[in-house]
């Protein structure tokens, strides 16, 4: 399983490395997303600081709706959906690679909007670790879930619109607990504020990581 | 754990029906195929010739009967066979943004083969030099298809499943793709080639077979084999043609009127 996964990743990051659809369309995108909540926010330091981690958030949620859709395109062109079927590659190995591809992807991004997100509101980050201990938990939950309902969505001529529709709800967990942690993370913030929702996230990302092991095959055959 | 069908049978489909919805796209097809032959399946377009090569690499779910697949039961089975059969479909399954070679290379990986036999499928297939350093993206559909085919030599599998395999190919393409049939099943590989150019598989085929509204309805030998013809077949033109695709219930084998 292991050796399918980092195959798939490797395929998918080289594919990447090539069209740079991450690089050039889903960073940049997030980019605006932020500066358009600091233009709605006004000119006024106070909200933007108190809105930062949540406007974070919902950048990551947003970009990342963008990265699961580009990888499930991949895969849709010129039969490869099919090919990947009869592969013979292990669905679980499958599922872990397109989520650590994904990953890896926002985990960029969320650098960039990090350094954004202190440039452009303000925000000063006093706590590192808690920082990006809640960047990278949140983001295997995203990737997890995110590679699952794109999954499920792979099949259908309205995969685009529907895709936001049914994985935006469902990563809500995310946003808050993300919210929260920075929070506490950026100055001004109390550390053990954060505690139960590190728990929220770790439980998230357990029970879709499983979740995505156990269904990815049979949702990729009938689909 | 046993396989179901004797060790010399390839494939083995028995009544077997399958369905896209409500839509049969196999409406019980008999047909056994043994280890070394090289079956020609022909018929009218819609007649069910694809989705029987689908329905043998696992794409499509057998509704009912009986499938065994290199002697194994395709349900408890479904990565081992996969591993050990190729198909060339009408799509090549590239990605657009690899090259030829990193292309050929994540196939062969994939399917857990020998990833040296990839250099001698790309001087097989001439895709060596910057065709092999050119992004599948900007390849024409007759390289694209020779990239498949390529996939196929350099995986080695022991059951090729091509659905019109010359299809886009020019005429020294076609007489390599001959070539690389007949050096497969003298290495053991059954091969089962949907087409609708049967001329160009003469000399090749050792069978063939009819498949119209789902459902084998003749099958004669060829080649090499000796010059006698399979069961006489005929068929009610009713049945045969379009009933079959519109019912949504799978048919019985009233089509056939009689077999002598």
């Amino acid at each position: 399983m292991w050796r399918d996964t980092l195959l798939i990743a490797g395929k998918d990051l080289r594919i990447e490395s090539r069209s740079r659809v991450a690089l050039s369309q889903v960073i940049p995108f997030g980019v605006v997303a932020l500066a358009l909540f600091a233009f709605a926010l006004g000119p006024a330091r106070g909200p933007m600081v108190k809105g930062a981690p949540g406007l974070f958030w919902v950048a990551v949620l947003f970009c990342t709706v963008l990265a699961v859709q580009r990888s499930v395109s991949v895969e849709s062109g010129d039969g490869a959906r099919d090919g990947l079927r009869l592969s013979g590659l292990d669905p679980a190995g499958q599922f872990l690679g397109k989520s650590l591809s994904v990953a890896a992807q926002l985990v960029v991004l969320e650098a960039v909007l990090a350094v954004g997100v202190v440039l452009l509101y303000g925000a000063r980050i006093e706590t590192y670790w808690v920082i990006v201990a809640s960047c990278l938990l949140g983001t295997a939950g995203l990737a997890a879930a995110g590679v699952l309902y794109g999954a499920l969505s792979a099949g259908l001529r309205v995969r685009e619109t529907i895709l936001p529709f049914l994985l935006l709800p469902v990563v809500s967990p995310v946003l808050l607990a993300g919210t929260r942690i920075w929070q506490a993370g950026l100055s001004g913030g109390t550390v053990s504020d954060a505690t139960p929702w590190f728990h929220l996230l770790i439980a998230f990302d357990a029970v879709y990581l499983a979740l995505g092991v156990v269904v990815y095959g049979p949702i990729q055959e009938s689909t | 754990m046993a396989p179901a069908a004797p060790p010399s049978s390839a494939l083995s489909l028995r009544n077997v029906v399958a369905l896209s919805g409500r839509f049969p796209l196999l409406a019980g097809v008999d047909l056994e195929v043994e280890t070394g032959e090289v079956v020609l399946v022909e018929g009218p377009n819609g007649a069910g010739k694809t989705s029987l090569l689908r329905v043998v690499a696992g794409l499509v779910p057998v509704s009912s009967g009986r499938l065994t697949v290199l002697g194994l039961d395709p349900a408890r089975y479904r990565t081992s066979i996969r591993r050990r059969v190729g198909l060339l479909a009408h799509a090549s399954h590239l990605y657009d943004d690899l090259t030829v070679r990193e292309n050929l290379r994540f196939a062969v990986r994939a399917a857990g083969s020998d990833t040296s036999r990839i250099d001698d499928a790309c001087q097989r297939l001439g895709l060596t030099g910057r065709l092999a350093r050119t992004p599948a993206v900007k390849l024409s559909a007759g390289q694209r298809r020779r990239v498949a085919l390529a996939v196929l030599v350099a995986r080695s599998p022991d059951l090729w499943l091509l659905d019109e395999p010359h299809a886009g190919l020019d005429a020294s393409a076609r007489r390599l793709l001959n070539d690389l049939i007949a050096e497969a099943t003298a290495a053991g590989a059954t091969v089962v080639v949907a087409s609708h150019e049967p001329e160009l598989l003469a000399t090749l085929a050792t069978r063939s077979v009819t498949v119209t509204g789902g459902r084998v309805t003749a099958e004669r030998n060829l080649g090499a084999a000796p010059a006698v013809d399979g069961p006489v077949v005929s068929v009610d033109p009713m049945v045969a043609d379009i009933p079959v695709a519109t019912t949504g219930t799978a048919p019985t084998s009233e089509g056939v009127a009689h077999v002598a």
